[in-house]
Formats: structure tokens, sequence, C-alpha cells
């Protein structure tokens, strides 16, 4: 578990991170998420104590970083994955870092293997693409077989396996009951593999929630409809009550509908329907518009963005929120945001629970 | 490349069953717990510098300037016949490579501590070791023994070659101390140089600005006295010499520039206390600055 309170960290005039609270918790993925720029990285070397905080704390199972005796078999850290001497080979790096904790050096050939990377552990770390590079920063993280891992931006420069390779590693290490907290600027990544998110903008606490929630929040959802009886299934709409929108094409959209509720209503009227389908916004969409208010929150006083996140959390630990209001209520309006011009990633990113 | 699935060979099922059934019990990892010292941080740095090919290149042409001018100047003087005179000692016609060599662990010890920062291994290095003092010692107490051990073996070689080759002109046999001096004295002399610069590759961070700034200091005061001609700078110009590096060192081959300013072993003691106050100087921004 690492737990973060009222961390800051100024350089010089920037102030890069600005009082964030939050915890990651064991047995799941967190995904740690925000723009370029917003404190990420500078969050995550402040866990591992190599930038010293302006203010606030961060402990590891209550212990701070530089407490811990054998710092690599608690907590396992991807970082840089070019932050390798080029001339050393990945085995040498690998037993380096080993030697440093006391452990057994046979766990080299054992993370190598986990990785991928054991054809070339003899090979020099400056040929390796950016790929290996992550791989071998990955091997590094796992060496000491560490209850938490901290991996920032661990599927740049993967190729589409090695992306579908990390997302299985980071959830079966979770399923281990280990703490994994994972940074990244793309919400579609986080999508698949976070259950919990934790969103800053400009160093502030933006979200902290869970991910089945977050898409609840901020992803509007809406039921595209096609038909050739179209003035029938407007008139049997509006009889019922259910608000359409036309989307031109011949497309008609409910907001926040049931497509069982619509398609019941068709058969009612016997009206022949093309098409009827759940559609969501995209969350890229939805993490840009929250991102983006982190603009206001900025010229705000203090406690607007850590009373967001508190908010958050006492909502989804008193059960699963009102569905259907939920979407609707997003200060937001989401409409020219989510014309379904990209629903490709819409199947997707539906929530399978509630 | 193959990518296993299987995260951890050795994370036993039990564990994995253990874990889900109570969420925040947490993982527990079968590699025993090893409450780590300062050995561990040394077979660390042993691995790190015996592991790049930068440390065997500057060793090895540190050598070759060591052996191969020493050889050259014992040569061309026991060819010329009776150059040397009757007190003048055979071991400081080591000087010259060992000057020049000193170059080659200058540039071995910034790269020790700058060449971290400049790929970033230095967080990793921070990472693994939060005591960042103690990685800093381990990275001075292997580069110390691998330069002295290199040097040693270098000066000694030299110095046994040298009074060979001289053996039947006229420069006197050197005494035990003489040769003490030239070849243990020496090597440590050259090591704590090397350390010294692998503090300042510490302070500073950047290897070629450590290296520049090292072989600035090691010449540029005798560089600069030697075109100090002005009467009224005649004592700046003195301590300029006397306390070059060149010149300490020569005082460890008895061939000084001149009979004031630091004798016998005084060089030694003076870059002793460099050391001492650029390590404490390191140590402390070590633990103050980000990495």
């Amino acid at each position: 578990m690492i737990e973060i309170a009222g961390l800051s960290k100024r350089y010089g005039e920037k102030l890069a991170v600005d009082g964030l609270t939050f915890t990651v918790r064991p047995g799941t993925v967190t995904g740690f998420l925000g723009p370029n720029g917003a404190g990420k990285s500078t969050t995550m070397r402040m866990i591992l104590g190599l930038d010293h905080p302006t203010g606030g704390d961060v402990r590891i199972d209550g212990r701070h970083y530089h407490e811990l005796a054998d710092p690599l078999t608690y907590i396992g850290a991807l970082l840089d994955a070019k932050a390798v001497h080029g001339g050393r080979s990945a085995r040498n790096h690998l037993l380096c870092l080993a030697q440093s904790n006391g452990i057994p050096a046979r766990r080299v050939g054992e993370v190598l293997e986990t990785v991928g990377l054991t054809a070339v552990a003899r090979k020099k770390a400056k040929g390796f693409s950016l790929g290996m590079s992550q791989r071998l920063g990955i091997a590094g993280a796992l060496l000491g077989d560490p209850r938490i891992l901290m991996f920032d931006e661990p599927v740049n420069g993967l190729d589409p396996e090695g992306i579908h390779w990390i997302r299985g590693l980071m959830k079966s290490l979770a399923a281990q009951g280990r703490t994994v907290f994972v940074s990244s600027h793309l919400m579609s990544e986080m999508a698949l593999t976070a259950d919990h998110l934790v969103v800053i903008g400009q160093g502030r606490l933006l979200a902290d929630t869970t991910m089945a929630d977050f898409i609840e929040r901020n992803s509007r959802s809406w039921v595209r409809i096609r038909t050739p009886d179209r003035e029938r299934l407007l008139d049997a709409l509006h009889t019922a009550g259910i608000a359409v929108v036309e989307a031109g094409d011949g497309l008609l959209e409910v907001d926040g509908g049931r497509p069982e509720r619509i398609g019941e209503l068709a058969a009612r009227h016997q009206v022949v329907l093309h098409e009827l389908s759940v559609r969501q916004s995209s969350l890229e969409d939805a993490f840009m518009r929250l991102t983006a208010q982190s603009v206001e929150y900025h010229a705000r006083p203090e406690p607007a963005g850590q009373s967001w996140g508190a908010h958050r959390i006492a909502r989804t630990a008193a059960g699963p929120p009102a569905p259907k209001a939920a979407p609707t209520t997003t200060p937001a309006t989401p409409a020219p945001l989510t014309t379904p011009t990209t629903p490709a990633t819409a199947p997707t990113t539906t929530p399978t629970e509630g | 490349m193959s990518t296993p699935q299987t995260p951890l060979p050795q994370a036993a099922p039990p564990a994995r069953e253990a874990g889900a059934a109570a969420p925040y019990a947490g993982y527990t990892s079968p590699i025993p717990v090893v409450r780590t010292h300062l050995g561990h941080a040394l077979a660390s740095e042993w691995t790190k510098i015996r592991s790049v090919r930068s440390t065997m290149w500057t060793l090895g042409v540190f050598v070759l300037l060591v052996v191969g001018i020493g050889l050259l100047t014992g040569a061309i003087v026991a060819n010329s016949g009776s150059d040397l005179s009757g007190d003048d000692d055979p071991l400081a016609l080591g000087f010259f490579g060992v000057l020049l060599g000193s170059i080659a662990v200058i540039t071995l010890g910034v790269l020790t501590t700058a060449s971290e920062y400049g790929t970033g291994l230095i967080r990793t290095t921070a990472t693994a070791c939060p005591a960042r003092g103690r990685f800093l010692v381990a990275k001075a107490l292997i580069f110390f023994l691998v330069s002295f051990t290199v040097t040693l073996v270098s000066t000694v070689l030299v110095a046994v070659l040298q009074t060979a080759m001289l053996e039947g002109s006229s420069a006197r046999q050197p005494t035990g101390g003489e040769w003490f001096k030239a070849t243990v004295g020496v090597s440590l002399y050259i090591a704590l140089l090397g350390l010294f610069s692998l503090l300042i590759g510490s302070v500073l961070r950047h290897s070629a600005g450590g290296i520049t700034v090292m072989i600035g200091a090691v010449l540029a005061p005798l560089v600069i006295a030697l075109f100090m001609a002005t009467s009224s700078l005649e004592k700046v110009r003195t301590a300029l010499f006397e306390y070059s590096i060149p010149n300490q060192l020569g005082v460890f081959y008895s061939s000084s520039l001149s009979d004031s300013g630091p004798s016998g072993w005084d060089p030694l003691w003076i870059m002793i206390g460099a050391v001492v106050v650029a390590f404490a100087g390191s140590w402390l921004l070590l633990e103050k600055r980000d990495v």
C-alpha cells in the first residue's frame, strides 16, 4: 500500500505537485492518469525517495522509502526505460541491481525469462530498441519479486504484442495481491488495465475513483436507432415520454436510454428496426474534459481538488450510484465532444458491472 | 522474443490464493528478506565497474602509458651513455609515464559517478540503495582499490625494468625508501587523485565537465606559473609551481622542481585532506539534492 498525504513539490516558481492525497491499495491495478507535465513522474520519484517533497508525506506500508532495508524486494519500479548504462549487458545491469539488495543471482535469469529477453541477455543495452528497454526496465522492477510495483508509462514503445503482454502481466501481478501503480497519459490504455483510477492535472488531484465509476460518471451513453419507419417510431417514443434527438443520416438517438425498452416499444408498435445499439462516448473525451477543467481548479482556492476526490471515495464506498442520473448531471455538456463520429471505442469501454 | 504470460515462475499458487482470500494481506514473496549493508553495495559496484568496457579502456591506456613511456625513457637514457650523474635516482624516469597516465585515471574516476547521471542510472542506483552515502562509499572504495592495484602493478613493473636497464650506467642504486615511495607512494597518490575526480564527478554530475575540471586542475597551475614572469608575482608563481599536481607527484620521485614546498610524504597528506573535504561535500550534496 502506498499512502500519499498532502504531497507537494515545488521547482522554483512552478508547483509541480500540489497537495496530493490518495492511497494506492493492494490487489488492484491503480491507474495514475494525467496529461504530460501533470506531475505523475515527479510524484513517482517522491514515492521512491528520489526527490524530496516540499511538503507532505509518502509512506510505503507505513514506512518512508529510506527506511526500507531491502527496497527492491519491497517495491519495484520502472521509471525510465533508457536509464541504463549503454555499455553494460542486460544481465550485468540486473546483476548489479540484485547484488545491491542481496537478491540471489538466479533471479536475474528468471526475470529475463519472464520479460522475454533471455536471448539478448549478454547484449549491450545500447543496442536495445525502446520496447526491449521497457522489458529490461520491467525485469528490473520484478527482480526482487516485490509486493508493490510501479510503472511509469510502461507501454511506451512496445509493439501490440508487448502491450498485450504487459496488460496481462499487470493484471496477474495485482491478482496475486500485489499493489500495482501504473501511470499513463492514455485513458484508453488505462480503461483496459486499471481497476482504480487516480487522475491528476497540474499537480492536483482531479479524481480518485474506481474505473467502473469513472466510466459511469464521465461517459455519456445513448441508444442509437435506425429505422425505415421513422415517423411512427418518433410518435411511439414521444407517447412513451422518451426524448429523442435526430442525429442526421436518418439516425435517432436516445440519451441514456435502455435499448430493451425501446426495442419492446418498437415491437409493440410493429416498427421495423435496422439498428438498435448502445453507444458510449470515448473515455478519452471524458478524460480530456476532466483535465481541461483543472485549469479552472487552478484559479480556485485550496480545497477544490481534494474534496472532489474525497467525495468520490465516499460515493464509491456508499455503493453503486443511481446509474441513469449520472451522465446527465455531468456539468460539462458532452454533446459537442461526443458526436458519434468515433464510436470505435464504445464496445470495448462499456462497463461490465452495474 | 517470447513473452510468457506467467509473470513470475516461483510465484506459487498457494500465495496467490492467500492473496485473493484476504485482499489487504498483500503479496508475500518467497525471496528471503535481507537486511542490506555496505557489502551488498560493494558487490554491486564491483559488478558495475568490471562490466563496462570504458573501465578496461581507460585502465588499458593507463598501463600502456606508464609502462610504454617508462620503458622508452629508460631505453633512451641507457643508450645515451653516462647521462645520469652519481646522485640521480633511476626511478625518477617513471615520472613521465605516470603523469600522462594520471589523465586516464582521472577520466575513469569522473566516469564512475558522472556517467550514472548522464544515463539516468543514478535513479535506479538510488532506488536500490536509498542510503545514498552507502553507494558513494562503495563506489569510492571499489574505485580506489582498482586504481591502486593497477597503478602499483604498473609502477613496480616500470621501476624494476628501468633499474635493470640502467644497471651498468653511472646511476646509483635507489634506496629501499625511494623504492617504496616510487611504487606504493605514487600508487596511493594516483589512486587518491582518481578518487578526488570521482567525487568531483559526483558533485558536477556531468562527465565531460568533470573531466575538464580535473585536467584543468592538474595542468593549469603549472602552465600559468610558466608565464608568470613579473617579479611582484614571484610568490604566487612559486606556490603554483610547488603545489601543482605534477610537481607534487615529482616529490615521490625526489625530482621536485624546487627545494622548498612539499617534500617527503607531504603530497600524500595534502591529497588525503582534499579527498576528505571533497567526500564530505559530495556526500552532503548527494543527500540534499534530488536525483
